[in-house]
C-alpha cells in the first residue's frame, strides 16, 4: 500500500505557504497600495518628506545660528557666528554659505530650516486644532440632531460667513503685543505667545468646512444597519460615536487635514507677507519673502528660495490629499 | 419661493449683524485707548479726559456701545471719518474698491473664461495628455501662494526683461500704460481662479457625461458638438455657476495680498495700512463690506442654484 502522500504534517506546510503567499489585506494596506499608484501623490510624498528632513533633521549637520550676520572685512571676518573671531576669507564663503547669505549677512540655508521649521509647525498644529473641533462639533449636530444640531449649525454658518483675512489680519496686529507681553511673563518667550496667537486665529477660523462635512457622513452613516445592530445589542453612546461611526467617516477627515495644512501654510505666510505675523527676528518662509520683495533686483534669491519652499510644500501636500482622496475611497478600487 | 427668500433675507441680515457685532468687539476689546494721544497728554487733566471719555461713551459696557454704533452705522448710514485722511470713510473707500474691482473683475472674467472650457475638454478627454496638462495647470495654479506668483512675475517682466513697470501708477498717462501695469496682476489672480474652478469643471462635467440623457441624445444621432454643448455642459455647469458666485469673495482675500505686492492702491491696500495705523473706522468699513460681500453671494447662489435646476425647491 502507497503511503499516502498527504499527511498532516504536509498539509500544514502547504496551509503556511499558502497563507504567506496571500499575505492578509488590512484596510490601510490596501489603501497604501492604491496610494502608491497616484504617481502625483508619490512625488509629494517625495518633496514634503525631504522638505522635512531637510528642516528637522539638517538642523543637526547645520547649525548656524539664524540672527548673526556675518560680516567681511577685506576678506577676514570681523565678527564671527561663534564666540571669538574665526578667520575665513571671500573664497571660502560659497562652501561656508552653501545658499549664500541674505541682505544682512545671515546664512540662508540655516534661515530656510528654521523659517521652516515654524511655517510646518503652524501649519500642522492649526490643521490638528481646526479639524479637532470641526470634527467634535459636526459629530455632535450629525449624531444628535434636532435642536443640538440647528443650533450648532447656525453657528458654523455664522462662522462661514464672516470675512475670514480681515479678521485675521486684524486680530493678530490687535492683539500681538499684549499676547506676547503675556507670553513673556509667563514662558519668558515673546514667540511662544506669537505662535499660539497665530496658530489659534487660524483654526479659529478654519473649522467649519470640516463640521459641515463630518456632520453630513455621520447623518448618513448613523442610519445604517450595522449602527442599528449595535444599538441593539445595547452599545452605549460614546461607543457608537467612536467605535461605530467616527471609523467610517476617517476617510474623508484624514483627506480635509491634509489639504487644511496646506492652507494653514498659505495663511500663515500671508500673514507674515503682510507684515503682521511673526516679528523679524523670527524668519519664517512668508516673512522672509517680506524683506525680499523689496530686494527682488539686487538678489531675487532671497525671495525665490522661501518662496519655492511654500510653493512646493503646498503643492506636495494637495498632491498628497488627492492621492489620499483617491487611496481612501473603496469605491475607486480597481 | 417668496416666503423662502424673505426668510433667507431675515437670516442674512441677522447673520450681518452678528458679525458687525463680532468686529466691533474685536475692536472693543483690543487692548490700547482708543483717544490715543489724548489720553497720554499730561496736558489734559483727569476730568476733561473723563468727560470726553464720556462724551464719546466709552465707558459704556460693550453692548450699549454696540446699539449706539449699529444704530448710526445701519439706520443713519453715518460711516464715520477716517482718522488717518480726515476724509469721511465712503469717500476714502469708494475710489480704492473702484481701483480693486476693476482688477480683481477682469481677473475673475479671465479665470472663468478659462477654466470653463479647460474644464469641460479635459473631462471629455479624460486621461488624455491634455487632461494631465490641464490638471497639473490646475494644481499649480491654487498651489502658488499669489504672493509667490506674482514676485515671480514681477522677476521676469520687469528686473530681466523690464517690459512691465513694477509699480503700479494709479494715474497712468495713458491708457497703454494703464493696460501693461495691470497685466501682472490679473495674470496672478486669474491663474488662482482658474486653478480652483477648473477642477470643479472637470469633476461636474465627467459626471453629466455618463448621465442616462446624454447617452440618449448621442444614441438618437445629435451631433457630437450638439451633444457635448445643449445635453451635457447645460446641466454640468449649474453646480459650477454657484461655485463661481461662492468665490467671488473669496477674491477680496487674493485682493489684499496682490495690491501688496504690487502696490495697487485698491481696497485690499487701503485695509492693511488701515489695521497698521489703527484706523478704525475704514478697517471696520472694510471688513464690514467685505462680510455684506460674502452674505449677499451666499444668498444668491443659492437662488441662482434653484433658478437653473426645476428640481431644487426651495422651501
Amino acid at each position: 500500500m502507497a503511503a499516502p502522500s498527504a499527511t498532516p504534517q504536509t498539509l500544514a506546510t502547504a496551509g503556511d505557504a499558502l497563507r504567506n503567499s496571500r499575505k492578509q489585506r488590512s484596510l490601510w494596506g490596501d489603501a497604501w497600495r492604491q496610494f502608491r499608484r497616484h504617481k502625483p501623490a508619490m512625488v509629494g510624498l517625495t518633496i514634503l518628506t525631504t522638505f522635512i528632513l531637510f528642516c528637522y533633521v539638517g538642523i543637526f549637520f547645520w547649525d548656524m545660528p539664524v540672527n548673526s550676520p556675518y560680516v567681511y572685512q577685506t576678506n577676514v571676518p570681523i565678527w564671527g557666528y561663534s564666540e571669538g573671531f574665526s578667520v575665513v576669507t571671500m573664497k571660502d564663503e560659497k562652501t561656508f554659505h552653501p545658499l549664500g547669505t541674505d541682505e544682512m549677512g545671515q546664512d540662508m540655508m540655516a534661515r530656510l530650516m528654521f523659517a521652516g521649521r515654524i511655517s510646518l509647525s503652524v501649519g500642522i498644529m492649526a490643521a490638528l486644532i481646526s479639524i479637532a473641533v470641526g470634527t467634535a462639533i459636526g459629530a455632535a449636530a450629525g449624531f444628535y440632531g434636532g435642536f443640538i444640531d440647528s443650533a450648532l449649525m447656525r453657528i458654523t454658518d455664522m462662522f462661514l460667513s464672516l470675512p475670514t483675512l480681515p479678521l485675521l489680519l486684524l486680530i493678530t496686529f490687535l492683539f500681538g503685543p499684549t499676547i506676547k507681553k503675556w507670553s513673556d511673563r509667563t514662558f519668558g518667550n515673546q514667540n511662544i505667545g506669537t505662535f499660539l496667537l497665530i496658530v489659534g486665529v487660524i483654526s479659529m477660523l478654519a473649522w467649519m468646512p470640516t463640521t459641515r462635512l463630518v456632520r453630513a457622513s455621520f447623518m448618513s452613516v448613523k442610519e445604517k444597519e450595522f449602527v442599528e445592530a449595535a444599538k441593539s445589542i445595547g452599545a452605549r453612546e460614546r461607543s457608537l460615536i467612536f467605535k461605530q461611526i467616527l471609523p467610517n467617516v476617517l476617510s474623508p477627515i484624514i483627506v480635509a487635514a491634509t489639504l487644511q495644512v496646506g492652507a494653514s501654510i498659505i495663511t500663515e505666510s500671508s500673514l507674515s507677507f503682510l507684515g503682521l505675523g511673526f516679528p523679524f527676528d523670527v524668519p519664517t518662509w512668508g516673512q522672509m519673502l517680506y524683506t525680499a520683495k523689496d530686494l527682488m533686483q539686487a538678489d531675487p534669491k532671497l525671495a525665490l528660495l522661501p518662496g519655492s519652499m511654500i510653493f512646493f510644500t503646498v503643492l506636495g501636500i494637495n498632491f498628497i490629499g488627492d492621492g489620499l482622496r483617491d487611496a481612501l475611497d473603496p469605491r475607486k478600487t480597481n | 419661493m417668496g416666503r423662502y427668500l424673505i426668510r433667507r433675507l431675515l437670516i442674512s441680515v441677522i447673520t450681518l449683524l452678528f458679525i458687525s457685532f463680532i468686529i466691533y468687539a474685536v475692536l472693543f476689546m483690543a487692548p490700547g485707548d482708543p483717544l490715543g494721544e489724548l489720553a497720554a497728554n499730561p496736558n489734559v487733566s483727569p476730568e476733561v479726559r473723563q468727560r470726553i471719555r464720556a462724551s464719546y461713551g466709552l465707558d459704556d459696557p460693550l453692548y450699549i456701545q454696540y446699539f449706539k454704533w449699529a444704530k448710526a452705522y445701519f439706520i443713519q448710514f453715518d460711516w464715520g471719518t477716517s482718522f488717518v485722511s480726515r476724509m469721511p470713510v465712503m469717500d476714502y473707500i469708494l475710489p480704492r474698491v473702484w481701483t480693486s474691482l476693476q482688477i480683481g473683475g477682469t481677473a475673475f472674467i479671465i479665470g472663468v473664461m478659462i477654466a470653463i472650457p479647460v474644464g469641460v475638454v479635459s473631462a471629455i478627454k479624460q486621461y488624455s495628455l491634455f487632461d494631465n496638462l490641464a490638471t497639473t495647470f490646475a494644481f499649480i495654479g491654487f498651489s502658488v501662494p499669489t504672493f509667490f506668483s506674482g514676485l515671480i512675475l514681477i522677476l521676469i517682466f520687469s528686473v530681466k526683461l523690464g517690459w512691465l513697470p513694477f509699480i503700479y501708477n494709479s494715474n497712468p498717462p495713458s491708457w497703454q500704460d494703464a493696460v501693461k501695469q495691470s497685466i501682472m496682476p490679473i495674470t496672478v489672480l486669474a491663474l488662482f481662479t482658474s486653478g480652483q474652478l477648473i477642477r470643479y469643471v472637470r469633476a461636474s462635467m465627467l459626471e453629466t457625461i455618463n448621465q442616462d440623457y446624454v447617452r440618449t441624445a448621442r444614441a438618437k444621432g445629435l451631433k457630437e458638438s450638439a451633444v457635448v454643448i445643449a445635453h451635457a455642459m447645460r446641466n454640468a455647469m449649474i453646480p459650477v455657476i454657484t461655485i463661481i458666485a461662492l468665490q467671488i469673495p473669496g477674491l477680496v482675500g487674493g485682493a489684499v495680498i496682490t495690491e501688496q505686492v504690487f502696490l495697487i492702491p485698491g481696497a485690499g491696500s487701503a485695509l492693511i495700512n488701515a489695521i497698521k495705523a489703527k484706523d478704525i473706522p475704514v478697517v471696520m468699513a472694510i471688513t464690514f463690506g467685505v462680510a455684506i460681500l460674502v452674505v449677499v453671494f451666499n444668498v444668491l447662489a443659492d437662488i441662482i442654484y434653484a433658478v437653473l435646476d426645476p428640481r431644487i425647491k426651495l422651501k
